[in-house]
């Protein structure tokens, strides 16, 4: 018998139960799926200037995204500026590049590379030197606005997190109840009472006239509130690393902080990955809470569009516009951290 | 055996934990290029006692002096003691994430700030000595018990210790690699290592040991020369246990 069949039968037919499942699957997915590709492609409308180019069709509005695309992407950043976004995300693909060809291992050559990165980065947003025109994070926006408060939540709560980690395991005791009272407090309120904080009351504390950016209060909060969730993330790795290991470096003459960054948290880190990028992943979620402070991140944005007279009645296409690009992120992080899981493997 | 200077020297060491008292004063000394083994009963405080002498055990009274440095909480002369004295563990304790080489060449350039050309090429001469230099680029999860505590060895050599202690290098292995751990070992011995050296290997003990020390509840039972300690020993516990192992 020909193999495929020798297939279905041993897994989809082997038993009548089986069998009986099998086709009650088959006739749900005929149920469901012909209509989302009739309402997705067949019967879709991709061209368009007003909800009313839809309205021949039965499908899908897609005419709304392709019109305000790039409001999705830049949000209210200036039309005129936007090549300054391009130029830094283009910078950060070749920094990627070179870095695949020059190694990730050497870590003199990674962090000369990736430190100056949002500095550039920043410079080339905001403006105000070298004859770049000033764009007030007010102005910041879409998707571009949700990549910078991801970017800078993982890369910043990382390290933070790392460090809180090893200050709840540190022998001193000051330190140590700092590190659990600080994870403790954070892990116990929702992050919207934390941005609502770094919103509204951070400035009431602040004396008259100081007054800093509202995105770098949210940053600030961001990045404290996902640290404490990585810190415990980490600490579950630290704890599995056997006593032995330490011993063995301290007995060798290694500091503890040698100890810790050549020996044990390249073991722990490889053994939470799974955790960490589950922490960024919901970390890239949780951006959308910024839109509760009044920032249009991705989300904002496109719901703002959907809510335009022009293009009522288009809320549906905007929200799975919107799941399709997240999930595009989420599946990519998940995805690379099965490689990196994969290319560090040593085999113990 | 040449005396020369006292490389250890515990006068009156106690220790604690909590309220069970493991090390009751312990007085030893031990001189350069001597070779000391310490067998005991389980649970009888051996592994506690070298332990306090590279303190990964603290002790709570007493003085230990290692090399003229004296151990305190002053962390400037544990690290100092610690870049002279090796120590090899029942479980290897090697880095599982490096490789062999990476394993030997870690501390001397972290530790010793020798050049990186100049640690590769001692970490090769040492995995010689203990003959894998053929395995220098796995990782220890690739090797045998036997393999991994011949690199361990090799990894504390590489740091050139004055001082060597074993806590029970071989108890942890199939007993058809115990002979080519114990080889390295007594290679090292006749080379003139201090060396303190907690085991059961009874037949080494014999053809390396300078002096046998028997422990018991956390004191020094007896200590001779091995003719006299296994011909002749002088306490009933030391006999009950020899009448044991033997
Ligand atoms: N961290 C610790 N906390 C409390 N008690 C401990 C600790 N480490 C060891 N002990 C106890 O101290 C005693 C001495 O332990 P030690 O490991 O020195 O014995 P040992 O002679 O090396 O025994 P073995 O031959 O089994 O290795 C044991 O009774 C042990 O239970
Ligand atoms: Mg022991």
């Amino acid at each position: 018998m020909n193999s495929s069949l020798v297939w279905l039968q041993r897994n989809l037919f082997s038993t009548p139960l089986n069998s009986g499942l099998t086709l009650a699957a088959l006739y749900l997915l005929w149920l469901v799926i012909p209509p989302i590709i009739e309402w997705t492609f067949l019967q879709a409308t991709w061209i368009g200037d007003s909800r009313t180019a839809c309205q021949s069709n039965e499908g899908a509005c897609w005419a709304f995204v392709d019109a305000r695309f790039s409001q999705f992407i830049y949000g209210l950043y200036p039309e005129a500026e936007r090549w300054r976004v391009d130029r830094a995300f283009i910078l950060l693909v070749i920094l990627f590049a070179a870095l695949f060809v020059l190694g990730f291992r050497r870590s003199r050559v990674v962090a000369t590379i990736l430190i100056p990165y949002p500095v550039v980065a920043w410079l080339l947003f905001y403006g105000g030197i070298f004859g770049l025109e000033v764009v007030e994070t007010s102005q910041w926006g879409g998707l571009f606005l949700t990549l910078v408060i991801a970017g800078v939540g993982i890369v910043a709560s990382f390290p933070l997190g790392i460090l809180l980690a090893l200050g709840r395991r540190s022998r001193l005791v000051v330190v140590r109840s700092l590190s659990v009272s600080f994870i403790e407090l954070v892990r116990g309120v929702p992050l919207i009472s934390v941005l609502f904080m770094a919103s509204v009351m951070l400035p009431l504390f602040l004396p008259e006239g100081v007054n800093f950016d509202k995105l770098l209060r949210a940053l600030i909060g961001i990045t404290l509130f996902q640290s404490a969730y990585m810190a415990e993330v980490v600490r579950g790795g630290l704890q599995a690393i056997p006593r032995g290991q330490f011993e063995a470096a301290e007995s060798l003459g290694l500091s503890y902080w040698r100890t810790m960054r050549l020996i044990i948290l390249p073991q722990a880190l490889k053994l939470v990955i799974p955790g960490v990028v589950n922490t960024f992943i919901a970390l890239f979620k949780d951006t959308t809470l910024v839109m509760i402070i009044g920032m249009f991140d991705f989300l904002g944005i496109v719901q703002a569009a959907t809510t335009d007279p022009k293009w009522l009645g288009t809320a549906v296409e905007g929200y799975v516009f919107c799941a399709a690009v997240y999930w595009l992120f989420c599946f990519s992080m998940s995805r690379y951290s099965i490689s990196v899981e994969r290319k560090l493997d040593t085999g113990h | 055996m040449n005396y020369m200077k006292n490389m250890i020297e515990m006068k009156g060491v106690n220790k604690w934990y909590g309220d069970f008292h493991v090390l009751k004063d312990i007085d030893l000394t031990v001189s350069k290029g001597e070779r000391i083994v310490i067998c005991g009963p389980s649970g009888s405080g051996k592994s506690t006692l070298i332990r306090c002498i590279n303190r990964l055990e603290e002790h709570q009274h007493g003085t230990i002096t290692v090399d003229g440095i004296e151990l305190t909480d002053d962390l400037k002369n544990i690290e100092e003691v610690r870049r002279e004295v090796g120590m090899i563990f029942q479980h290897f304790n090697l880095f599982p994430h490096l490789t062999v080489l990476e394993n030997l060449m870690l501390a001397p350039t972290w530790v010793r700030k020798v050049p990186r050309k100049e640690a590769r090429g001692k970490a090769m001469h040492y995995l010689q000595r203990v003959k894998i230099a053929d395995q220098a680029l796995k990782f220890p999860g690739q090797l045998s018990g036997g393999q991994q505590q011949r690199v361990a060895i090799a990894r504390g050599l590489c740091m050139e210790p004055k001082i060597m202690l074993f806590d029970e290098p071989t108890s942890a292995l199939d007993p058809e690699m115990i002979k080519e751990v114990l080889d390295v070992m007594t290679e090292l011995a006749d080379e003139g290592m201090t060396m303190i050296c907690v085991t059961h290997e009874m037949g080494f003990a014999r053809t390396v040991a300078d002096s046998m020390i028997f422990m018991d509840e956390g004191q020094i039972v007896e200590r001779a020369s091995p003719a006299e300690f296994f011909e002749n020993p002088k306490h009933e516990r030391t006999r009950l246990f020899l009448s044991q192992i033997l």
